[in-house]
């Protein structure tokens, strides 16, 4: 079984963002990065059926130098290769972009699955993982929290708005990831130690025979960014014992909230 | 090319979901700026009658495709009719919710039609004749405006984010004819939660445990969220700890919520639980440790043990609805 895991370095959960003088992006310097949680998934996801079934994990990654690192983790948690591509050009695509280049990284591979992030914690636009299985004419399956592949097929359990749906596909397909699925291991020393030895190939477009141009062209751009409204605190409702603090609490979210 | 405006409405169970009502507003909301007309599209089988309710809220067009295949929803079936009734009536822009199916088809919609995508917007705006849209990214602590370069633009609209608006529409329904192949993926069986749950991203209360909760029993928080009529959700810890489902958990990487109260019992308040709710009209802290963060962002905190604390106000709005 040869597995794709598509991957994206992103800023920390943790990590405090700051919005850079342009107004439209967000500061880079000071920032501590991490593969974004959902493709973290992918990776253990991947790892564990090729553990059952045998075969290769390939990360492929597009994003600056930087991104070479998360790579890295990935081939320490086992993956077997990575692929980045980077390239200046690249930079400046937005998700459609993005997912025409890791489609055209795959195509390249002899792959069975692709495992995807259900969205980058970044963006949030929840868009690559459905535009990488549309342009290679695969089955997409999203929010998955459990698979299963027998006789060249898959069966994903896909979390939908109260309940679930077990939805089968053929292989080769793509699947993205729901919290739920696994727990991502943590990279073993020796699994860094190995993981520094193995292929990670950095491409630019121009060795995909990609025109850069045309890639890269953005239908959607961002024209500013803020902070949202920061929320004060509010009021400590005081009173001598709780059931005077509910009540008074009930009489405020009645009364001046209106909001029962 | 038309400049309409086409918004996707989801039909289950019986039902349209309230977002797709919400979409409906807004979509006849900005084809009023533009000029333009509403279209409304709904998928799904046997769904000709339901969907004249679409009216209601101001469709001029009511377009409905039906055939069996189309009764659960697959991303190749819904994507192919809904690309093809796109290319046919070339609409500016094509609105849908940004629930589970909304985003799944959204994204699915912008690859096959190569037309730029914005999902879980909170706002939109036109700007030189262009559609802006505000949008949470970095799980909601930044909200960034962007502008989609061509046509159609596709947007998926936070639940509970804009206001449903009923507006006088079409008086009939046109049936899409559906041409479909078996498609290669198929759903074998959906598992619902069949207790009458609120759905928690569309819930207009939601009540949630966290940590305080020191374990499984989250009876006092049900029985508040039942009193209300409102969801349950939970933090992360508590969802870490195993004592509720993933699909519970509110925060950056849980389900994002804006409901017009929200409840926070044993909360910390972690900035990433707040990702998950800050747009919240009303937000209530209940939490032991008056030094938790939670109450420095919360509208209204009590201090104390939410074991004693939650019961009396469950007590309290009972009486309340009781009186009233």
């Amino acid at each position: 079984m040869n597995i794709i895991v598509l991957l994206k370095q992103v800023p920390s959960t943790e990590t405090m963002i700051q919005i850079a003088g342009d107004g439209r992006s967000v500061k880079t310097d000071d920032v501590s990065w991490i593969i974004s949680p959902y493709d973290e998934f992918a990776v253990e996801e991947a790892l564990r059926i090729k553990e059952k079934q045998g075969g290769t994990v390939t990360i492929v990654s597009a994003g600056g130098a930087k991104a070479a690192e998360a790579i890295r983790t990935a081939l320490a948690m086992g993956a077997d290769k990575g692929i980045l591509v980077n390239d200046p050009a690249a930079m400046a695509c937005d998700g459609l972009g993005i997912a025409r280049i890791l489609s055209t990284v795959i195509r390249g591979i002899p792959f069975d699955l692709v495992i995807a992030g259900q969205r980058a914690v970044d963006d949030e636009n929840f868009l690559v993982g459905a535009a990488v299985a549309e342009f290679l004419k695969i089955p997409f399956t999203s929010l998955v929290i459990r698979q299963e592949i027998t006789d060249g097929k898959i069966t994903c359990h896909r979390t939908i708005e109260g309940g679930t749906a077990v939805v089968t596909s053929p292989l080769p397909a793509l699947f993205t990831t729901q919290r739920g699925l696994n727990e991502p291991r943590y990279a073993s020393l020796p699994g860094v130690m190995k993981a520094k030895k193995k292929p990670l190939d950095t491409k630019t477009l121009a060795d995909l025979g990609l025109d850069s141009a045309a890639v890269v062209k953005p239908l959607m751009q961002v024209t500013s960014m803020r902070f949202p409204e920061k929320r004060k605190a509010g009021k400590i409702i005081d009173a001598a014992t709780p059931r005077a603090k509910a009540a008074e609490l009930v009489r405020i979210l009645h009364e001046e909230a209106k909001v029962i | 090319m038309s400049q309409d405006i086409l918004a996707i409405a989801e039909y289950g169970n019986g039902v349209f979901r309230k977002a797709s009502y919400e979409v409906l507003s807004e979509g006849r909301r900005l084809a009023d700026i533009l000029g333009v007309k509403l279209l409304a599209a709904v998928l799904g089988n046997d769904i000709q009658s339901a969907a004249l309710r679409l009216a209601e809220y101001g469709a001029d067009r009511i377009i409905a495709a039906e055939h069996p295949l189309l009764k659960d929803y697959l991303p190749e079936t819904y994507t192919q009719i809904l690309a093809e009734i796109i290319q046919k009536e070339t609409p500016a822009l094509v609105l849908t919710s940004a629930t589970t199916q909304g985003k799944d088809v959204a994204a699915c919609l912008s690859a096959r039609l190569y037309a730029p995508l914005a999902t879980d917007c909170l706002a939109i705006r036109f700007e030189g004749g262009k559609p802006v849209a505000t949008r949470p990214m970095y799980g909601g602590k930044v909200l960034a405006d962007v502008r989609l370069d061509a046509a159609p633009g596709i947007l998926t609209l936070r639940p509970n984010a804009f206001a449903i608006k009923k507006a006088a529409g079409a008086g009939a329904v046109e049936l899409y004819p559906v041409a479909l192949e078996p498609p290669q993926t198929s759903c074998i069986e959906m598992q619902m939660d069949t207790s009458g749950k609120v759905e928690l991203t569309e819930a207009d209360v939601v009540v949630s445990g966290g940590r305080g909760m020191g374990g499984k029993d989250f009876s006092v928080v049900e029985a508040l969220a039942s009193v209300l009529g409102g969801a349950v959700g939970a933090s992360r810890s508590a969802v870490d700890e195993g004592w509720r489902p993933v699909s519970d958990q509110v925060g950056q990487t849980g389900k994002v919520v804006s409901p017009s109260l929200y409840i926070a019992c044993g909360i910390s308040g972690a900035i990433q639980h707040f990702a998950g709710m800050q747009t919240s009209k009303v937000i209530v802290a209940i939490n032991k440790d008056l030094e938790a963060p939670v109450f420095s962002r919360a509208d209204y905190g009590i201090v104390g043990d939410l074991f004693e604390v939650v019961p009396l106000i469950t007590e309290e709005i009972r009486h309340l609805k009781g009186d009233s």
